[in-house]
């Protein structure tokens, strides 16, 4: 086995790599929706929508929370245990905070009119956007997940691997809403 | 010809390995009935649940078109012994109309998805990666057992559609809105719709969880020595066919869960200016487009096609330089094929829209970039054939299912140049031309290769040989009962015959074909009861048959032929062995065959040019 190990180490780690590859898919299934989106808005009846005023605030937290993540594993990697839990535990809670504000933002649009009768680009807002937030709640549930291991008082563990996947999976949703809030600015 | 002649020629050349007996393996934890066969994380294991599975869809998929071409075959008869199986939906002897498209669309999503891509991919690719690659399981054993049961969830959603009161999807496997968005439209489109929907949710979801482990397993488990280039062809095939899932699944994903809103929350992606006759009602939703989720369907649809015949074409390349004794011909060129087809094929979906209104001049583009992919399919073609001449061929059952698939590969692959032109696909779309193209040249082909992986590696997925009379029994009366079965097709289509009709006695010019489509169904039925010998010695075999002796019984050259007999969980006893060569050495310095992990000696040839 000391081989294998050996061996191991010159490569990217499997499941870092099965993160990317996992990335790459989640990112074509939003190509696909986003493009569907630039079909459709050359049919007749489009109507566009006005971006509520909260997502930006909602993307600031998004990019607050990367930062956090990003401390979070420097901080575990020099092993200060008590700032990595603080910051896994901001990161966590600032991604919930994300998910109230889209779903504040979505009610305010909602109200304005723009619901799922018609043939606007709101009705795409709605789905691409909760998809987006669907993979937010799945990190956060992962990140739960990771504060608990924390917190575990019979493993210590200092492999740096899981927060790494993590960290990676998460600015990857931050850049995924950067993309689609561009998306939507551009093309309404 | 026979196993025997074949075990006592190759004794001699077994001498670099110990024969290791059952038993003794490296893993000495406590397994339980449950971990071990039911949520068991070893990838060998998961690989059987796949391919038994796949075995039960294939059976329920083949029955469907026994059931049809039994209407399609006898339009006039009624065979009251229909009712007692099916009640209501044969009711006096006769085959409902709404179950006969039921039938269409299970036969179609069934043995597309469900046994062609989780059957086989699942097969293979769970157990040849880690053997073949030198690992001793998946990069992530847990999410691979997940992915199994995803699958499992998928398989027990499709089959309760089956026995909801309004029945099962009916709108052709490809699921078209508007048909499939209305439930007032069709009894396939109420709940059996929704059913179909989530399964194929989950089954994207086992789809995505397998594939990811197959990539970053084969990228980053292999053992020392495994260079990708000396990766056997089976590997990489594998390797592509994981990459075409992980992008395309995605996008087909994103199709249904517009078809689900459109379906529940009123939206109109899909959906526009209808007037619904069973209700008398004009529909509020306007500005969809129904060709917008022909897009993001054949988005997957078409590379779909490549993740079914892909891993066969790999299995193949294995089987048939194992048996033919020689170094498979033009290993890089057959890499680069694959790598060729695995970019066209997500270029070329519109040539399955060229008549739905798609711009003409974007049309001719596609038709471009589809005849570009008979270049990488003919290469490959070539290659096999060069790797049959003149060698020492064993017409083992694999071997032949090997062979039989390169014969349907080219006769199916010629009729997709016609209709990969957009002008000749005017007259020939939705005809018989189409299903007996498709049906030749991926379902078949992909059949015989699958069934030529499952001859070759059944010795060491359950340390048994199957019965090779029952194997010859079974290639012969597939082979020629698929060519009887599907080229007469071809005529008909040519003739115009639509496909997915219930009843041609009312169009006197296809009146004509009445003996001929009797003739098919007959030949069906025969086929179908060859797959249930197949399916008998498969079992049997399981339990009863002859025991497999040494460690390499073909001869080959690959690693998992240097595990033991019965592999426990971690295949190798010892350390993974280390990899010097690359994985055709066949015949070389009057050697029958070196395997990867003998190290290149002083006085060896040069290695040849691959």
């Amino acid at each position: 086995m000391g081989v294998e190990a050996m061996e191991q180490r010159k490569r990217i780690h499997p499941n870092k790599f099965t993160m990317w590859v996992a990335i790459a898919s989640i990112t074509m299934m939003f190509a696909g929706l986003t493009s569907a989106y630039i079909v459709k808005r050359s049919q007749p009846s489009w109507t566009s929508f006005e971006m509520p005023v909260i997502f930006w605030y909602s993307t600031g937290v998004m990019l607050l929370s990367s930062l956090a993540i990003h401390f979070s594993l420097r901080a575990f990697r020099e092993r200060n245990r008590v700032k990595y839990r603080q910051l896994i535990t901001l990161t966590a809670i600032l991604g919930l905070v994300f998910v109230v504000l889209q779903w504040i933002g979505f009610k305010q649009i909602w109200a304005t009119g723009i619901q799922f009768s018609g043939a606007g680009g709101g009705q795409f807002l709605y789905i691409i956007a909760g998809l987006h937030g669907l993979h937010v709640i799945g990190g956060v549930i992962a990140l739960i997940i990771l504060f608990f291991k924390a917190y575990s008082t019979r493993f210590r563990n200092y492999n740096p691997v899981p927060v790494e996947v993590m960290s990676t999976y998460w600015h990857f949703v931050d850049l995924l809403w950067i993309y689609l809030m561009v998306f939507f600015m551009l093309l309404q | 010809m026979s196993q025997e002649v074949n075990l006592h020629e190759h004794a001699g050349a077994m001498t670099t390995h110990e024969v290791h007996h059952d038993e003794h393996h490296g893993h000495h934890h406590k397994e339980t009935f449950i971990t071990k066969y039911v949520f068991s994380q070893d990838h060998k294991m998961i690989a059987k649940q796949f391919l038994i599975t796949g075995i039960v869809w294939a059976i329920i998929g083949g029955l469907f078109s026994v059931l049809f071409r039994l209407q399609l075959g006898f339009p006039n008869e009624t065979f009251p012994w229909l009712e007692n199986i099916l009640g209501k939906w044969a009711a006096g002897g006769k085959i409902h109309p709404e179950f006969y498209y039921a039938l269409t669309t299970m036969h179609g999503t069934v043995l597309v998805f469900f046994v062609l891509t989780a059957g086989l991919s699942g097969t293979f690719s769970n157990f040849l990666i880690p053997l073949q690659v030198g690992a001793r399981d998946m990069a992530s054993p847990f999410m691979n057992m997940l992915s199994y049961w995803f699958f499992f969830v998928a398989s027990i959603v499709m089959i309760s559609s089956l026995f909801v009161q309004t029945g099962p999807a009916s709108g052709g496997w490809t699921v078209y809105p508007p048909l499939s968005a209305l439930g007032d439209a069709s009894e396939g489109s109420k709940i059996g719709m929704d059913l179909w929907l989530i399964a194929m949710a989950l089954f994207v979801v086992n789809s995505l969880l397998g594939s990811l482990n197959y990539i970053s397993t084969i990228l980053n488990m292999r053992t020392k020595g495994m260079s990708m280039t000396r990766m056997p062809l089976t590997i990489w095939a594998l390797f592509f066919t994981a990459v075409l899932g992980v992008l395309s699944f995605p996008v087909l994903l994103s199709g249904f869960i517009l078809l689900l809103f459109d379906r529940h929350a009123g939206t109109s992606f899909y959906l526009s200016d209808i007037f619904l006759a069973s209700t008398q009602k004009a529909l509020p939703n306007e500005g969809g487009s129904a060709i917008l989720y022909q897009h993001l369907f054949w988005f997957l649809g078409h590379p779909e096609v490549y993740i079914i015949i892909l891993p066969t074409m790999g299995l193949v390349s294995d089987v048939m330089s194992a048996n033919a004794r020689k170094p498979i011909f033009g290993y890089m060129a057959m890499v680069g094929s694959m790598f060729a087809i695995a970019v066209l094929a997500f270029l070329v979906w519109a040539h399955h829209m060229f008549v739905t209104g798609l711009n003409p001049f974007l049309g001719a583009f596609f038709v471009l970039l589809t005849l570009l992919i008979a270049v990488p399919s003919a290469i490959k073609v070539f290659n096999w054939i060069t790797t049959l001449w003149r060698g020492n061929l064993r017409f083992t059952p694999g071997m032949l299912f090997s062979i039989g698939f390169v014969s349907l590969f080219i006769s199916g692959g010629l009729t997709g140049i016609f209709l990969g032109n957009s002008t000749l696909d005017i007259h020939l779309h939705d005809t018989y031309f189409v299903i007996a193209h498709f049906h030749i040249v991926m379902g078949v082909s992909a059949f015989f290769g699958m069934f030529a992986g499952l001859y070759h590696w059944f010795p060491k997925m359950y340390g048994r040989y199957m019965n090779n009379t029952m194997a010859y029994i079974h290639f012969w009366i597939t082979l020629v009962g698929a060519y009887l079965i599907f080229w007469p097709m071809h005529y008909q289509g040519l003739a115009g015959v639509p496909r997915r009709y219930l009843d041609f006695s009312g169009w006197t010019s296809f009146n004509q074909f009445d003996g001929l489509n009797r003739f098919i169904s007959i030949v069906t039925m025969m086929v179908f009861a060859v797959q249930l010998l197949f399916v008998f010695n498969f079992f049997y075999s399981i339990f009863k048959g002859r025991k497999v002796r040494t460690q390499n019984p073909w001869g080959a050259t690959t690693l998992e032929w240097t595990t033991p007999i019965n592999p426990g969980h971690g295949n190798w006893e010892g350390e993974i062995p280390e990899v010097h060569r690359w994985a055709y050495d066949y015949g070389k310095d009057g050697r029958d065959f070196i395997p990867q992990t003998e190290p290149i000696s002083a006085s060896e040839s040069p290695e040849s040019k691959h």
